[in-house]
């Protein structure tokens, strides 16, 4: 009972976490780099959520100071999640184009493709 | 609560799916959940953000990727023993480590006592802008943004650099 | 495309007001949620839409791609000019009091940055997207 209580309150944390997992399975265990491509926008998103649930007060508003409200949310973890967001976008495009250059070398996309064309040394 | 069993199941679907436009597809309804999850954790400036650059320019990029690549993937063949053990070691020391969080909502975290209170305050009568992550960003912290601005550049000029010029007649 | 009267006359007369939204977003964002990184994402979404509705020639022609390309260091030589402006005046780099007086200063200090965020972003998502669709002409 006391677990399922633990779970209840923590439950933005137990999602996290499942996507921080899944995010990492994808990246691992799947050869087309599109969809490692994707696990890792996955992993770098579920990084936001960890970042900013601890930053919300239950009853606060959003950090925009306005006479009618007195409690705000912390700043300081959206500013960092902010620039972590462009980051992961200049990542996933660069990636992209990585891949689009090793199709026209080796014809595939999946990993264990291109390494039977191309043994490691 | 729905939302983030939404995503969870969004995940999932992800993993399974064979066909890669699918795949895209789902990263999309992925991005725009979490951007909703964003707006009901009072962040509104990410919200925004993660729903323009992750919804609406990382999907352009993906499909105009699919356009030039082929858009399916083969059977994994490789045993998934070792990557599942992995992840779960992964996940089971994060949750070892969530443990002791304080509670979700709390206006005594440690988080809340040093710097954050300050800005709140000072942001008005320091520089005039009431929306305390812009003042942040790009007053009290903008030497970040400054190497934010150069990330952005350089991947444009790495795109460029790989991309730019016709496609080799030779190569597929 | 040819067919698809309903797609090209919708998209003709939406797409002054996504610009629209994109410099509201970028001024008001001292007010409300914005800035500059968002305004830029929905300057370029704005051309990547014509791209897609009226192909990429016609798109070309209102951002052509040399401009586009001149956009991504430009704006970083703003931000970085902002900061060595206050270097120049004997202060620390990004030091926004050499610009004016007490608040305002710092005001105008922001308001420089951010549109040099904006313009930087603008052009990489745009010649990002050049990049893409000319690999596959």
């Amino acid at each position: 009972m006391e677990a399922v209580h633990t779970l209840i309150n923590h439950y933005n944390y137990v999602i996290t976490i499942f996507l921080m997992v899944g995010g990492l399975y994808i990246v691992i265990a799947r050869g087309n780099m599109v969809k490692k491509l994707v696990g890792l926008s996955i992993f770098q998103t579920s990084v936001y959520l960890l970042f900013i649930s601890p930053a919300k007060i239950l009853g606060g508003t959003a950090p925009i100071l306005d006479p009618a409200y007195s409690v705000y949310s912390n700043p300081l973890p959206h500013v960092l999640i902010l620039t972590a967001i462009v980051v992961g976008v200049a990542t996933i495009a660069l990636g992209l184009a990585l891949t689009v250059r090793i199709n026209e070398a080796y014809g595939t996309i999946d990993e264990d493709e291109v390494l039977e064309k191309d043994p490691e040394p | 609560m729905t939302l983030l069993t939404m995503l969870a199941v969004v995940v999932i679907a992800i993993l399974r799916q064979r066909s890669l436009f699918g795949v895209v597809i789902l990263s999309g309804i992925y991005s725009f959940l979490i951007a909703s999850v964003l707006i009901a954790l009072d962040a509104v400036d990410v919200a925004l953000t993660e729903a323009s650059v992750g919804a609406g320019m990382s999907l352009v990029l993906l499909l105009s990727t699919l356009h030039l690549v082929k858009t399916s993937e083969i059977k994994p063949w490789r045993s998934n023993l070792l990557p599942l053990a992995t992840a779960f070691v992964v996940g089971a020391a994060v949750v070892w480590a969530t443990l002791s969080l304080p509670p979700f909502g709390s206006p005594d975290a440690p988080i809340h006592k040093h710097v954050g209170p300050r800005y709140l305050q000072k942001s008005i009568e320091e520089t005039g802008v009431p929306n305390v992550v812009t003042s942040v960003l790009a007053d009290y912290r903008s030497f970040d943004t400054l190497g934010e601005t150069t990330v952005i550049f350089t991947a444009g000029i790495g795109v460029m650099l790989l991309l730019r010029g016709r496609r080799k007649r030779g190569a597929k | 495309m040819k067919f698809d009267l309903i797609l090209r006359i919708g998209t003709k007369l939406i797409l002054p007001f996504i610009l629209l939204f994109a410099l509201y977003v970028q001024f008001h964002g001292d007010y409300g949620p914005g800035g500059g990184f968002q305004a830029g994402v929905i300057a370029a979404a704005m051309v990547i839409l014509m791209s897609l509705t009226f192909g990429i020639n016609t798109a070309q022609r209102v951002a052509p791609r040399a401009m586009v390309e001149r956009m991504v260091p430009l704006g970083v030589l703003i931000y970085a000019g902002t900061g060595v402006a206050g270097l120049l005046m004997g202060r620390n780099f990004l030091d926004y009091s050499v610009l004016g007086h007490g608040a305002h200063a710092r005001e105008l200090g922001i308001f420089l940055v951010e549109a040099g965020v904006l313009v930087t972003v603008a052009g990489t998502m745009c010649s990002l997207y050049y990049a893409f669709v000319e690999r596959g002409r």
